[in-house]
C-alpha cells in the first residue's frame, strides 16, 4: 500500500511527463502482479465501487478527530476533498502497517461492503490508526469510490509497456476493457495482459478510439478540398459496434458496454460479417432526421427498455468508420479506403438502426462555409473534416492521420453572475462555479423608465466554471468576496455587478427548471466588466433560440 | 451596539485602539502613534507619526518604512504610556515580531500579531503571556492544519535540492522575501551546494545578519558559472515565477514553501513541481495551545479563519468574540496571506465586535 500511496503521491505532486513516467516505471518494474494488477486497474480509470457509504466514513473521521460537524464542514469547504480533509483532521496514527496493496483491496476493503455500520466504524478506526497522510488519503479515496488519479490514461499505458517490454497499441487494445466492472483485477488477468503471446482479439474488446482536434485555424489552411472526406458532425455517444460469431457488443467511447440499452441497434449485428468492427455515433433518428441530444438522454442510463421509449425515441448508430472486415484489421489503410468498405457495407442494408453518416460533398471550401450555416437547423454541431489519406489513429493522437471537428459557434448571451461556490480540487478555495441569470423581460423601448412598482427581476437559468484563466478566476472571486450579499453553507449570493458572456451548444424548453429553458453545455466566453448590468440579456434572447433548434428549420439567427 | 467602555483594545475604522493610552496597534490608516507586531506589509505601513516596535526589529522596520520617528523597545521591557503599561514578548513569527502586552488599571491584554508556536532558527520561541484577554490571529485556524516539525520539512526541501543537484537540474524554492525566505537559508543543508538568492531575498538577509541572525553565504546569480547553477538552490520571491529572472536557470525544479501547500488545491494551482509545508503562522493545535497558555477567559480573533475560532472557542466556554481589521489582506504585498480562502475579517462581519 506504502508503494502506491508513494506512487500516487508522485504523480500528483509533479507536473512533469518525464517525473510521472519515472515514478510509474519505478513502480511497475517492482510491484508484484497480485498489486500491480489492482494498481493498473486504478491508474488507467478503473473506479473502486463505493464500500462504505461516505456518512459513515465522515462520521468516523469526525469523531476520531473529536470535531463537531460544522466544523468538518468547514473544514471540509476549504479543502474542496472529503478524502483530502478525512486525511489531515485525523490525529497522527500511533503505529505503521505495512500490508500489499491487494490485501488491502481484497482482504479489508471490499469485505465491508453491506457491515453493518459500528463493524464499519470499528474497521476504520483500526485502519486509520496505522497509516500516515498520504496513505490515509489514499485509502479515504478507494472506499469512497471517488479514486482519480492525475495521469494521463496514456502515460500509464507507455510506463508499463515499457517496463513490461510490450508493443504499447497492443497493450491499448487489452487496456480497453481492463477497467470494465465484469471482472475483477488479479495477478492472472495482469500477467495475460502483458503477456506478449497471448491472442488479442479472443473477444469482443474495442479499438483505442481515434479522437478529433478542434479547428482553430481558417478551413482554407488545410489545403485543397479534396484531400478531405467531410461528414456531418452529429451529437450523440461515440461508439464501437463489434460483431464477432454469434456474439455483439456495442462500447462507448467511456468504456462502458451498452449491450441491451439500445437493443435496435444490437439487432443489426446479423447484416453484418463475422469479425466485423464500426465506428460510429449513435443518435436518436426519427421522422428521417437526427433529434436533440436531449432526447437520446432520455434513454442514457436506463437499463428498463420500454416499448414506448423505442416507439418515442428510436435510436441509430450512424456508422462512419470501418475498423476490421472478417477479421482484417484496417486501421493502417488511408480513410478513404476504409471509407469504400465502410460503404459497401452498410449503404445497401435496409434497418435504420444502422445507416451511413453520409458524406458531405460541397464543391470547395466556400461552399462547405455557407453549408456550415445550417448545422443548428439540421440539428448537429458542424463538420469533421477527416484526412482522404489519414490512417486510423489512437486517442488524441496526429502522426498518421488527423480528424478535425469544425463546430459552429456556440449560441451566446449576456447574463449577470448572481451565485458563487467554492471549487474543488486544484480550484479548491476560490470561488469557481457560477450560477448566471438573465432579466425576466426586456428593458421599456421607449425610452419610460422601468416601473417602480414592477421592476425586472434576473432570473438563474445556468450554472457554468468552465471557460476563464487561472487569472480570470481569479478576478471573479475577487469580486464574489467584494460583493457577497448573503451565504447558504457554501454558496455565495452576490450583488449583481458582473455582466458574463455565456456560450452553449443547445437549448431546449423545461418546465423543471425555475427560467422554463435547459442549456447544454454552457461555459463562460469573455468576461463583460465593462458592461453594465441593466444591458444584460433578457429570458425574451434566450427564448427566441428555442424556435431555431432542430426541429423547426429555417428561422437561423444571423 | 459601542463596546463595553473599560475594553482594552477596541477596533477603530483606522485600526485596533487602546483608548486609554491614546495609540493604534498595526493600524492601516495614518494615526499619531502606532504600536507595531512585526514588520510585515499588513501590519507595518507608512505614514504614522510615531512608531513603537522591538528592538530587534529595528532593522527591518528601517527597511521596509525607512527614516520614520521610531522608538524601540527589547523584548521583556515595560514603559508606561498615559498609565498604560505596555510590553513586547517574542512571538516567534519572524525576526523582530511580537506580541503586545498591556496593563491598566488591573486588567491585561495581548495582542498577539502574526506568530507560531513551533521552532524557528531565525527569530526566539512564542512567550506565552498570561492575561484576561488575548487577542490572536487565526490564520491557519481549522484542524485541516497541522505542520509536521520543521526538521522534517527540511529535510524534504534538502532531499529534493540532493536529487535535483544529482541529475544537474537547479532548485528554485519559492518564499516570502522577509520571513520565509530567512528561515529556509537558516533551515537547509549549506553543505549540498551554492545557494543563490534573489535581489529582494538579499536585501533582508543583510538586515537579518545586521540583526546577529547567522545565514548561510549566498550568492546573486551574476556570480555563478553556469556549472554551478545546475547544482544550485535558489531562493526567490514567489513573484519572480514566470519572470525573466527566473528563465536563466534554464529547466529547473521549483517549490513553495508556505503553510498553505498544505492543501493539494493550493499546490496544484501553482503548477510547481513541490509544495513545501512551511508555515511562519500556528496551525490549528498551536493557537489552541497558545490560547490555553495565556490563562485567558476571553479571546477576540482577528484575520483567517475568524468564525469557524470564534464558534469553537465558545463551544469550549471561552467568552469569544472578533475584530474587523485589515491584516492579510489579499491585496497587500504579502505572498504568504494571498492564497487565503477568507479575506480577514470577512467572515467576521456578520458577528459582534466583542461578545455581548
Amino acid at each position: 500500500m506504502k508503494d502506491f500511496a508513494t506512487l500516487f503521491a508522485d504523480l500528483d505532486a509533479s507536473t512533469s511527463t518525464r517525473a510521472k513516467t519515472d515514478a510509474l516505471l519505478h513502480y511497475f518494474r517492482r510491484a508484484q502482479p497480485a498489486d500491480a494488477a489492482w494498481a493498473l486497474y486504478f491508474l488507467a480509470g478503473g473506479k473502486p465501487r463505493q464500500t462504505v457509504p461516505t456518512a459513515i466514513v465522515r462520521a468516523t473521521a469526525r469523531e476520531m478527530a473529536g470535531i463537531p460537524d460544522w466544523l468538518f464542514d468547514e473544514c471540509y469547504s476549504v479543502v474542496g476533498d472529503l478524502a483530502e480533509t478525512i486525511a489531515h483532521v485525523l490525529p497522527p496514527p500511533r503505529a505503521q502497517v505495512d500490508l500489499p496493496l491487494h490485501v488491502w483491496i481484497e482482504e479489508r476493503l471490499l469485505g465491508l461492503r453491506g457491515q453493518p455500520p459500528e463493524d464499519v466504524a470499528a474497521a476504520l478506526r483500526g485502519y486509520w490508526d496505522e497509516l500516515d497522510t498520504p496513505a490515509r488519503f489514499l485509502l479515504a479515496k478507494l472506499i469512497g469510490g471517488a479514486f482519480r488519479v492525475g495521469v494521463a490514461r496514456n502515460l500509464v499505458l507507455r510506463a508499463l509497456a515499457e517496463a513490461a517490454g510490450i508493443d504499447a497499441k497492443l497493450l491499448a487494445q487489452r487496456l480497453m476493457t481492463y477497467t470494465d466492472k465484469s471482472h475483477t483485477p488479479d495477478a492472472a488477468a495482469y500477467l495475460q495482459l502483458l503477456d506478449p503471446e497471448h491472442r488479442a482479439q479472443a473477444s469482443g474488446q474495442p479499438y483505442p478510439f481515434f479522437l478529433a482536434h478542434p479547428l482553430q485555424a481558417p478551413v482554407e489552411t488545410l489545403g485543397e478540398r479534396a484531400d478531405w472526406l467531410v461528414e456531418w458532425k452529429w451529437d450523440g455517444i461515440r461508439a464501437q459496434f463489434i460483431r464477432r460469431g454469434a456474439q455483439s457488443w456495442l462500447w462507448s467511447r467511456g468504456e462502458d458496454l451498452l449491450n441491451g440499452r439500445f437493443p435496435e441497434i444490437d439487432a443489426t449485428h446479423a447484416l453484418l460479417p463475422d469479425d466485423t468492427v464500426i465506428d460510429g455515433e449513435i443518435v436518436v433518428w426519427r421522422e428521417g432526421r437526427v433529434q436533440p441530444f436531449a432526447e437520446l438522454q432520455k434513454r442514457i442510463g436506463r437499463k428498463n427498455v420500454t416499448k414506448k421509449i423505442l416507439q418515442e425515441q428510436p435510436v441509430a448508430l450512424l456508422a462512419y468508420d470501418l475498423l476490421e472486415l472478417r477479421g482484417v484489421d484496417l486501421r493502417g489503410a488511408p480513410q478513404h479506403v476504409r471509407r469504400g468498405q465502410l460503404e459497401a457495407l452498410v449503404a445497401p442494408t435496409p434497418a435504420s438502426a444502422l445507416q451511413l453518416s453520409p458524406l458531405v460533398d460541397a464543391p470547395d471550401w466556400l461552399a462547405l462555409t455557407a453549408l456550415r450555416e445550417e448545422s443548428r437547423a439540421r440539428g448537429v454541431e458542424g463538420f469533421m473534416l477527416k484526412a482522404r489519406e489519414g490512417r486510423y489513429g489512437a486517442g488524441r493522437t496526429k502522426d498518421v492521420g488527423v480528424w478535425w471537428k469544425w463546430k459552429i459557434d456556440p449560441y451566446t448571451v449576456d447574463a449577470v453572475l448572481v451565485y458563487a461556490q467554492g471549487g474543488h480540487g486544484r480550484r479548491a478555495n476560490l470561488y469557481t462555479d457560477y450560477t448566471f441569470a438573465v432579466w425576466d423581460a426586456e428593458p421599456p423601448t421607449d425610452g419610460t423608465a422601468l416601473d417602480p412598482e414592477q421592476p425586472r427581476r434576473l432570473v438563474p437559468f445556468a450554472k457554468a466554471y468552465s471557460g476563464l484563466t487561472d487569472e480570470e478566476i481569479r478576478q471573479v472571486d475577487r469580486r464574489v468576496r467584494d460583493t457577497t450579499i448573503e451565504r447558504f453553507g457554501p454558496v455565495r449570493g452576490v450583488t449583481p455587478t458582473l455582466v458574463v458572456e455565456l456560450g452553449f451548444e443547445g437549448i431546449q424548453a423545461s418546465p423543471r427548471h425555475k427560467s422554463g429553458i435547459a442549456v447544454r453545455f454552457p461555459r463562460m466566453l469573455r468576461l463583460r466588466w465593462d458592461k453594465p448590468v441593466e444591458e444584460a440579456d433578457s429570458i425574451e434572447r434566450l427564448r427566441g433560440y428555442l424556435g431555431v433548434t432542430a426541429n423547426t428549420g429555417p428561422g437561423l439567427q444571423s | 451596539m459601542p463596546p463595553p467602555a473599560e475594553d482594552l483594545v477596541i477596533a477603530r475604522p483606522e485600526g485596533l485602539y487602546c483608548p486609554p493610552g491614546d495609540f493604534y496597534i498595526d493600524p492601516w490608516q495614518p494615526v499619531s502613534h502606532a504600536l507595531i507586531t512585526h514588520a510585515h506589509g499588513d501590519h507595518l505601513r507608512a505614514g504614522h507619526g510615531h512608531y513603537l516596535a522591538s528592538a530587534a526589529s529595528e532593522r527591518v522596520v528601517r527597511k521596509r518604512v525607512g527614516d520614520v520617528q521610531l522608538q524601540t523597545l527589547p523584548y521583556g521591557e515595560a514603559i508606561t504610556h498615559r498609565g498604560v503599561k505596555v510590553s513586547l514578548h517574542p512571538a516567534g513569527h519572524v525576526l523582530g515580531s511580537a506580541q503586545i502586552r498591556l496593563e491598566h488599571g488591573g486588567r491585561t491584554w495581548v495582542v498577539s500579531g502574526d506568530y507560531k508556536t513551533g521552532p524557528d532558527p531565525t527569530c526566539p520561541p512564542f512567550e506565552p503571556v498570561r492575561c484576561d484577554v488575548f487577542v490572536t490571529e487565526s490564520t491557519f485556524g481549522l484542524p485541516v492544519f497541522r505542520w509536521e516539525p520543521q526538521r522534517v520539512v527540511f529535510g524534504q526541501i534538502d532531499d529534493w535540492w540532493r536529487a535535483n543537484a544529482a541529475i544537474g537540474r537547479c532548485s528554485v524554492v519559492y518564499a516570502y522575501t522577509f520571513g520565509k525566505a530567512q528561515r529556509v537559508l537558516a533551515g537547509v543543508d549549506a553543505g549540498i551546494g551554492t545557494i543563490v538568492a534573489h535581489g529582494a531575498v538579499a536585501a533582508m538577509d543583510e538586515a537579518y545578519r545586521a540583526s546577529g541572525v547567522a545565514l548561510p553565504a549566498t550568492k546573486s546569480v551574476l556570480e555563478c558559472s553556469p556549472i554551478e547553477l545546475r547544482g544550485a538552490l535558489v531562493v526567490a520571491p514567489p513573484s519572480a515565477q514566470g519572470s525573466g529572472w527566473i528563465r536563466r536557470f534554464g529547466e529547473h525544479g521549483d517549490a513553495f514553501a508556505s503553510g498553505w501547500m498544505q492543501l493539494r488545491g493550493a499546490r496544484r494551482r501553482r503548477s510547481l513541481d513541490r509544495g513545501f509545508v512551511l508555515s511562519d503562522h500556528a496551525d490549528w493545535h498551536g493557537l489552541l495551545e497558545a490560547i490555553a497558555a495565556t490563562g485567558a477567559p476571553r479571546v477576540i480573533v482577528t484575520h483567517g479563519y475568524v468564525e469557524p475560532l470564534v464558534r469553537w472557542l465558545r463551544e469550549q466556554g471561552y467568552e469569544s468574540g472578533a475584530f474587523r481589521t485589515e491584516y492579510g489582506d489579499e491585496r497587500e504585498e504579502s505572498l504568504e496571506t494571498s492564497e487565503r480562502g477568507e479575506e480577514p475579517g470577512d467572515s467576521a462581519s456578520d458577528m459582534p465586535a466583542a461578545p455581548p
